[in-house]
């Protein structure tokens, strides 16, 4: 079935990317993700997952064509972009760069232009999102490795965007750290595409799956399937 | 390793510490200026302004002793290169220590020296002490400093600690894999660990950026809604700043 262009999250044509000293981390990738699904990208190590990924909200451009909610991603579209797709990177001191929670949640959307009124009521809306309210004050170094997480996630969520790429989102953390980031994943109403060699944490969260390899989709369909087919999981790193 | 080094005593409750950024900044800089600008022939304004310091400090409520460790740092940087003036000095020698001659006037500058450096030290350390490290960048921005040096110390500040905690962990590894070789050896190996923490800052140098870029980042940083100084502020600068150049107005009319 092909889904309505309204109904169409992102769109991936033929996308291509070496990075500058010559490795080649995307060929030819082609993907769609729907509005409202939960999509689980798989893959091992160095298979082009983070790099696809930097493509979704311009940060990289290579050859082939990305589009957002039906805007194609260029400098023209850039701001709007950054304000749709929020991307929560892998190790949160990466994310973290304020000296208080505070001004990191704000970063955003004072970027976004937002009025001071708003920016309080966004950042407090935000923390109070990931369970972690009234920790404005804090610094980010002083935190648990999984309170960083939640502020990551919160300083993407604060600038309210439709679509949510998580990298790597539960890799380092204890089991119930595990657990109730996973939870709180869930209860995000949002498009999200969560990259994962986390084979538990794509069939509990995600609606769709795909696996990556060598910088391209290898399969996609239901987790179960995927997730079922053993020689697949094996043949690329994943079991 | 933690933040505390640096901002241990920036959060207590006190007057001092409830003042604007900018008014500390100002006032004690202003000291500072006319300190150092005071001949050291007299003696009694520098009792003055270290007199302005220590009703600051008092103030304050921060532990005299981290106060004054902190300052005492300074005084083998000054020994070093002010203890041999009064000794090398041309002009008069006006004592005679058999070998030496030692030079009033020499004496003079190295008092002078001395005590300039520990005020202004002084100052500096009262100012960071009872200011949180951020919130004094912020100061300085306000007051036009220029935005790219503020941002490096801000940055700095924040990753300073991940940097260190790399370095502890990479030293921990290299341990654990028993390297108490000879001297040179060793050198060699802390170059090429210096070399690799220089490179992996730069690569999360990198992801910061991306990150930052992708929450729409363009080079400028947006600006919070800002406090405002009250009265209090502006009675502070005053009352530091009219101390300082009273008692230097006084030794210039005499």
């Amino acid at each position: 079935m092909i889904p309505l262009a309204q109904e169409i999250a992102v769109r991936v044509n033929d996308l291509s990317y070496r990075y500058p000293d010559g490795t080649g981390a995307l060929s030819g990738v082609n993907l769609v993700v729907r509005r409202g699904e939960s999509l689980g990208i798989l893959g091992p190590n160095g298979a082009g997952k983070s790099t696809l990924a930097l493509h979704l909200n311009g940060i990289l451009s290579g050859d082939g064509h990305v589009e957002i909610m039906g805007l194609p991603v260029n400098k023209k579209n850039i701001r709007e972009i950054k304000s749709m797709v929020g991307l929560v990177f892998q190790d949160p001191d990466d994310q973290l760069f304020s000296p208080t929670v505070r001004e990191d949640v704000a970063f955003g959307p004072l970027n976004q232009r937002l009025s001071p009124e708003e920016v309080d009521y966004v950042v407090s809306r935000a923390l109070r999102w990931v369970g972690m309210e009234g920790a404005e004050k804090r610094s980010p170094f002083h935190m648990s490795f999984g309170e960083k997480k939640r502020i990551a996630l919160a300083t993407v969520l604060a600038m309210d965007p439709e679509i949510l790429v998580l990298d790597e989102p539960v890799s380092n953390l204890d089991p119930r750290g595990r657990r109730t980031f996973m939870e709180l994943i869930d209860s995000l109403n949002v498009t999200k595409l969560i990259i994962t060699h986390d084979l538990e944490m794509a069939r509990s969260t995600c609606s769709r799956v795909v696996v990556m390899d060598g910088g391209t989709v290898i399969a996609d369909g239901q987790p179960s399937s995927i997730l079922g087919d053993l020689e697949l999981l094996e043949r690329h790193g994943l079991m | 390793m933690h933040h505390d080094f640096i901002d241990r005593y920036g959060r207590l409750e006190s007057p001092v510490h409830s003042l604007d950024p900018r008014a500390k900044i100002v006032a004690l800089f202003a000291l500072i200026i006319v300190c150092v600008i005071t001949p050291p022939q007299e003696w009694w304004p520098f009792c003055i302004y270290a007199a302005v310091v220590v009703v600051i400090a008092a103030a304050s409520r921060v532990p005299p002793r981290y106060l004054l460790t902190r300052v005492l740092v300074v005084l083998p940087f000054i020994v070093v290169v002010a203890v041999f003036v009064p000794f090398m000095h041309k002009g008069e020698p006006s004592f005679d220590l058999g070998l030496f001659h030692v030079s009033r006037e020499g004496l003079i500058i190295l008092w002078g020296v001395t005590v300039k450096a520990l005020i202004s030290v002084a100052c500096l350390i009262l100012l960071s002490a009872t200011t949180p490290f951020n919130d004094l960048m912020h100061g300085f921005e306000r007051l036009h400093a220029p935005h790219f040096f503020t941002t490096t110390a801000a940055f700095m500040y924040r990753y300073i600690f991940v940097i260190i905690d790399e370095a502890e962990r990479m030293g921990r590894a290299r341990d654990s894999r028993n390297s108490h070789g000879r001297w040179l050896w060793q050198a060699g190996v802390v170059g090429r660990m210096a070399g690799t923490l220089f490179l992996r800052s730069q690569e999360r140098a990198e992801r910061v950026f991306n990150a930052m870029s992708s929450r729409g980042f363009d080079g400028t940083f947006p600006r919070w809604q800002e406090g405002r100084m009250i009265a209090a502020d502006y009675v502070f600068i005053a009352m530091v700043a009219a101390t300082a150049i009273a008692a230097r107005l006084v030794v210039l009319w005499r």
